[in-house]
C-alpha cells in the first residue's frame, strides 16, 4: 500500500492528493466507477434504470433488518438483502402481473419506509444519515482491498455473461432460440448489479448510487455505435466524473458524491447535442 | 442430373437425397388439438412452402420443428433410405423482430455474440470478424457488417437475420413470412438469396407465406395445412386442388390469375 501511495505522490503533483484520505478516495473512485459504468451499459439497454434505483433505496431496509437480526457487519447485511430484493423484484416483474414501473415503485417505497422505520427507532437515524449521501473520504485500506477483489470478481462474471446478455437484450426470443437460458442470465445479471450497488453504496450513498450506475452509461450510449465503443466510453465517462468530481469537491469543500454525479450529468447533457450532430452526419 | 453430382455437396449429408421427415405429428394444448396426424417431408435442396389459413397451425408446426413445444410423433433428419441422423438442427428467421432501435449494437456485434464466448464489448477479434463477414456474405449482407442494427432497413435486417440463422449451417431453415415490413425490392433480393441457398448449399427450406405469386415463383413444393395436411404437391397442383379452393375461396382465383 505504501508503494501505491509513493507512486501516486510521484504521478499526482496536486496539493489535494497529499492527504492519505484523498489518495484513498481517488483509489476508490478508480475501482468503483469502471464496474458500475460497465454494468450500467446493460442496465440502460435492458431498461432497468428504475429497477436499480429501487435496489439502491432498499439498502436502508437492508441495514435496518441486519441490525434487527444482530448482523454487525453492515456490508454483509447489505449484500444479502440486496441480492434477495433484486431477485424478488425481477421475479415479480417477469410474472407480468402489473406494469413494471408500478411494481418497482412499490418496492422502492417499501424499501425506504422499512429502512427509515427501523433505523429511526428511538430517534437515532442521524447515526445512519451518512448512508444517504455516502462518505468516500472515510474509506480505509481494508475497504479498498475488498473493492479491488469485488472489481476483479465482478469483471470476471461480466465477461462470462455478456454475450448471452446482449442477445437477450436485443431479442429474448432470438436468445432462447439460440439455447440461451434467458431467465437464468437475467437473474445472474441483477445479482451482479445488486452486489456492485451494495458494495458501492456506503461510499457513494443511497441517493446518488443510481446516478453513478446509469449516467455514464446513458451518456456513452448516446454517442456510441457499437458495444465496444459503448463500454469504453462508459468507463471513460465514469472515471472522468469520479476523479473530476472528487477534486471539485475538495476545492469547493462540498460533498463528494454530489459533485461526482453532477459531473456525470454534465457529460450526459453534452452527449445529447453530440448525438444529434452524429445523426445529422449519418 | 447424375447421382455423383447430387452427392457433391459442401458439407456431408446436406444433400438432395436427404430430408427432414415429420411423421404422424400431433400437438395438443389444454384439450385443443392444434395439429392432428401431420406427416410431411421437407427435402434438402428444395424450397417447401407452407400455406394455410389463419389458425391452421402453421406457427404450432414451426414451434414443434424448433423444439419449443412438446408433441406426439416424430421429427427426424433422414437419408434417402429413411435411416435417420438424429435430431435436426434448425435455423429460424422470425416474422417480426422487435428490438430497441437506439441500442448501440452493430451487425458484427450481434453475429460475434453467437459465434464466440469472448465478450463483444472487448472488441471483436480479426478471426471472428472474418467469420462474421463469411457468414454475412452467404446472405449478401457483407456490406452491413459495421452498421448499427437500428439503422438497417427492413430488407437489410431480414438478410442479417438470415445470415444469423445460417450460423451454424442448419439442416432445416425456416422462414416465417419474410415479406412483412419489407419493400418489394428488398423482398425479391431476399428471395433470390434464399433460392440460391436452396440450390447451391442444398439446404432444406420451409417458407411460410401468404403471397401466392412468391410461392408460385420460388417453391418447389407446397404443403397446404389446416390442422392436418390437406394437400401436397407442386404449386399449381395445390392451387388447383379442391382443398385450396375450399380454404381460400377468393384468393384461389387470384392465384390462377397470377399464374397466367
Amino acid at each position: 500500500m505504501e508503494t501505491v501511495y509513493r507512486v501516486m505522490d510521484a504521478l499526482l503533483p496536486f496539493a489535494c492528493f497529499r492527504y492519505t484520505f484523498m489518495k484513498n478516495a481517488l483509489l476508490a473512485m478508480l475501482l468503483l466507477t469502471p464496474l458500475l459504468s460497465l454494468l450500467g451499459t446493460m442496465a440502460v439497454n435492458q431498461r432497468m434504470a428504475f429497477f436499480s434505483d429501487a435496489l439502491g433505496h432498499s439498502a436502508l431496509a437492508g441495514v435496518g433488518l441486519g441490525l434487527l437480526l444482530g448482523v454487525h457487519d453492515i456490508t454483509v447485511s447489505l449484500l444479502i438483502f440486496g441480492i434477495l430484493w433484486a431477485l424478488m423484484i425481477s421475479r415479480i416483474n417477469r410474472s407480468g402481473s402489473a406494469s413494471a414501473d408500478t411494481i418497482i415503485s412499490v418496492f422502492s417505497s417499501t424499501g425506504i419506509a422499512l429502512g427509515l422505520l427501523i433505523l429511526s427507532r428511538g430517534g437515532g437515524f442521524s447515526n445512519y444519515s451518512s448512508l444517504l449521501t455516502g462518505d468516500i473520504l472515510s474509506i480505509g485500506r481494508e475497504d479498498l482491498v475488498w473493492l479491488l477483489v469485488a472489481l476483479i470478481a465482478g469483471l470476471g462474471v461480466w465477461v462470462l455473461l455478456y454475450n448471452r446478455l446482449l442477445l437477450t437484450a436485443v431479442s429474448p426470443e432470438l436468445a432462447r432460440s439460440r439455447g440461451v437460458r434467458t431467465a437464468l442470465i437475467e437473474y445472474a445479471f441483477v445479482c451482479l448489479v445488486a452486489v456492485a450497488v451494495m458494495l458501492a453504496i456506503r461510499w457513494v450513498g443511497v441517493l446518488l448510487i443510481n446516478a453513478l450506475l446509469i449516467l455514464p452509461a446513458a451518456a456513452a450510449r448516446n454517442v456510441s455505435r457499437s458495444s465496444a465503443q459503448n463500454a469504453l466510453l462508459a468507463v471513460i465517462f465514469g472515471l472522468v466524473s469520479g476523479v473530476v468530481g472528487l477534486v471539485l469537491a475538495y476545492q469547493l469543500d462540498t460533498g463528494v458524491g454530489a459533485a461526482v454525479v453532477l459531473c456525470a450529468a454534465v457529460l450526459y447533457f453534452v452527449s445529447l447535442p453530440v448525438r444529434r450532430w452524429m445523426k445529422a452526419k449519418g | 442430373m447424375k447421382v455423383s453430382e447430387l452427392l457433391k455437396t459442401e458439407n456431408g449429408h446436406n444433400c438432395h437425397l436427404c430430408r427432414v421427415a415429420v411423421d404422424h405429428l400431433t400437438v395438443t394444448a389444454e384439450g385443443d388439438t392444434l395439429l392432428k396426424d401431420v406427416s410431411l417431408h421437407i427435402h434438402c435442396g428444395r424450397l417447401t412452402a407452407l400455406v394455410g389459413p389463419n389458425g391452421a397451425g402453421k406457427t404450432t408446426l414451426i414451434r414443434a420443428l424448433l423444439g419449443q413445444i412438446g408433441y406426439q410423433g416424430a421429427i427426424e433428419h433422414q437419408d434417402a433410405q429413411g435411416k435417420h441422423f438424429g435430431a435436426i438442427r434448425t435455423g429460424y428467421v422470425p416474422q417480426h423482430f422487435p428490438f430497441d432501435k437506439q441500442m448501440p449494437v452493430t451487425v458484427c456485434d450481434l453475429l460475434a455474440s453467437v459465434m464466440t464466448k469472448r465478450p463483444v464489448w472487448l472488441g471483436v477479434s480479426k478471426k471472428t470478424r472474418e467469420e462474421v463477414a463469411r457468414t454475412l456474405s452467404i446472405a449478401r449482407a457483407e456490406g452491413l457488417m459495421d452498421k448499427r442494427l437500428g439503422a438497417l432497413s427492413g430488407g437489410e435486417l431480414q438478410r442479417v437475420l438470415l445470415a444469423l440463422a445460417l450460423y451454424p449451417l442448419p439442416d432445416l431453415l425456416i422462414l416465417d413470412e419474410p415479406v412483412s415490413g419489407v419493400d418489394q425490392n428488398g423482398l425479391s433480393t431476399f428471395l433470390d438469396v434464399v433460392d440460391e441457398l436452396t440450390r447451391k448449399n442444398h439446404l432444406a427450406i420451409l417458407l411460410v407465406s401468404h403471397d401466392w405469386a412468391v410461392v408460385r415463383r420460388y417453391a418447389d413444393e407446397v404443403v397446404l395445412l389446416d390442422r392436418t395436411v390437406r394437400a401436397v404437391g407442386r404449386p399449381d397442383e395445390v392451387f388447383e386442388s379442391a382443398a385450396f379452393r375450399e380454404l381460400f375461396p377468393v384468393s384461389g382465383l387470384a392465384a390462377d390469375i397470377t399464374g397466367r
